[in-house]
């Protein structure tokens, strides 16, 4: 049974047509690598999963909850669907510890402690531990991507979305950032990696789908569409991308 | 700088033209003088009072006018543009004296003059509070709303949380502008028999005789008083800048 079900969804920008009669399933503990030139509707798609974006056309079915305007269903679909951004959006005026407590304080109800526990906890597992006291600004950006994710994880969601997690990162940062995220994927969560780093989606995706123009183009598993793409389009992708 | 420092200016200014001055007025070594000075500083009193009661009212009131002007329901942000644009059009004088005599006649409800001044003063300053805030809520950038979303925060614990305590520390010196300005509008409120600094020297002029002596007093009043503020403000800034480094 897949845990992210959409079915011919559709979302404009105005006149602009950024997805364009979408349908993908994702199944539980599955890895989603999605790739794509810009704008073509990658980050869209998954910013419809935890509705950051509202779809107009089609459907979107997230454990068992169909994503519509219902306040209630979408704090609960929230909680599950944790998201990591390429920008951090970590809160500038909180501690590292503080920005991990705020969700599962605020909208999961633990106590202080509960909560204090279970941001070291994901602390360590990103391994930063010992940055719990510091403002992000005191952070690299490669060490604030990994208190980002600490920050998903303390919701213990059961799905994370990616939105090119490693391209606000200086080279030498992508590194430790991934390493986590492979980590997590063997780990066993439900992922969706929106990301140009191909060598971690041969690593650790199941699946990877190419987007263009707002559709997707072809959906694989790394091995195969990597050695032989049968779209025109995804072939000169990944040429591009590999031969930089 | 030394805010003093700012003072050595007004008193040079005051020594240079002794000439034509009658100090005798305020002169704190005579029993009438000092009886004087502390009769007008003792105005100071509901000055800062009112305009801390006054302040501390519009702010909350402004945060209210604030948030449904940027809501994406249309009838939320035109509540938001009238209030501000009518409120923001009565000179704060006419308010006041729309309050004390016309409010009593309209709705029976009759205020006395502090709460007449408060609500005068509040009203008034509400609509620019509303602006001030708007603009800082709008200042943070759109990831902020994004990433306490994901995280499954709704609308009130975002802006507590998230929002609120970043667009604050932005506005600060904006709120301290205010301030400033709510002490000096208070003056207005002698007209309706508010015994504040200024109603304090017009009375004391009315039996003195001496205006220039009298009003050059309560010049330095509240450039003590805005300087106070000043310096409180700047302290505020920097304990909460200090605070998250």
């Amino acid at each position: 049974m897949s845990i992210i079900s959409m079915r011919n969804v559709s979302k404009f920008f105005g006149d602009f047509q950024a997805l364009k009669d979408v349908s993908l399933d994702v199944a539980l503990g599955e890895r989603v690598v999605v790739c794509g030139p810009s704008g073509s509707g990658k980050s869209t798609l998954i910013r419809c999963i935890n509705r950051l974006e509202a779809h107009e056309q089609g459907e979107i079915i997230v454990d068992g909850t169909e994503l519509t305007d219902n306040a209630a269903d979408l704090e609960k679909i929230r909680g599950n669907v944790g998201m990591v951004f390429q920008q951090f959006n970590l809160f500038p005026h909180l501690t590292v510890l503080d920005n991990l407590c705020l969700g599962p304080k605020r909208a999961l109800g633990l106590s202080d402690a509960e909560a204090k526990d279970r941001a070291m906890k994901h602390l360590e597992r990103v391994q930063i531990p010992d940055q719990a006291d510091k403002y992000p600004r005191h952070l690299s950006g490669g060490q604030q991507q990994r208190v980002a994710i600490a920050r998903s994880l303390c919701m213990e969601p059961k799905i994370l979305l990616f939105d090119e997690p490693t391209s606000a990162l200086d080279p030498e940062m992508i590194a430790e950032v991934l390493e986590v995220m492979t980590e997590l994927a063997t780990s066993g969560m439900t992922m969706i990696v929106v990301t140009h780093e191909m060598g971690f989606a041969r690593r650790v995706a199941d699946r990877m789908v190419f987007m263009d123009k707002g559709e997707i183009v072809e959906v694989g598993v790394p091995e195969v569409v990597f050695e032989s793409p049968k779209s025109r389009r995804f072939g000169a992708f990944i040429n591009q991308i590999l031969s930089h | 700088m030394k805010p003093w420092i700012t003072l050595i200016p007004a008193l040079l200014l005051l020594s240079a033209c002794s000439g034509n001055w009658g100090w005798y007025v305020v002169n704190p070594t005579t029993t009438s003088g000092w009886n004087n000075l502390n009769f007008m500083i003792s105005g100071a009193y509901y000055t800062i009072i009112l305009s801390l009661t006054a302040i501390s009212i519009s702010v909350v009131v402004g945060l209210l006018v604030a948030l449904p002007g940027l809501s994406d329901k249309r009838g939320w942000r035109m509540f938001n543009r009238v209030y501000v644009e009518i409120v923001r059009a009565v000179p704060i004088l006419v308010l006041i004296l729309w309050v004390y005599y016309g409010l009593p006649a309209l709705s029976g409800i009759t205020l006395n003059v502090f709460w007449a001044g408060v609500l005068a003063l509040a009203l008034s300053d509400s609509a620019f509070q509303a602006e001030i805030f708007r603009a800082g809520i709008q200042s943070i950038g759109k990831g902020q709303y994004e990433a306490a979303q994901s995280i499954s925060l709704n609308y009130r614990d975002t802006m507590r949380y998230v929002i609120l305590p970043q667009a604050i520390r932005r506005i600060l010196p904006a709120l301290g502008n205010q301030l400033v300005y709510m002490l000096k509008m208070s003056s207005l409120v002698s007209v309706i028999g508010m015994q504040e600094l200024t109603r304090k020297a017009n009375e004391l002029v009315v039996s003195e005789y001496r205006p220039l002596e009298i009003y050059t007093i309560l010049v330095l009043e509240y450039l003590v008083l805005i300087l106070i503020v000043s310096a409180g403000v700047r302290w505020l800034e920097r304990r909460m800048n200090a605070n998250d480094s």
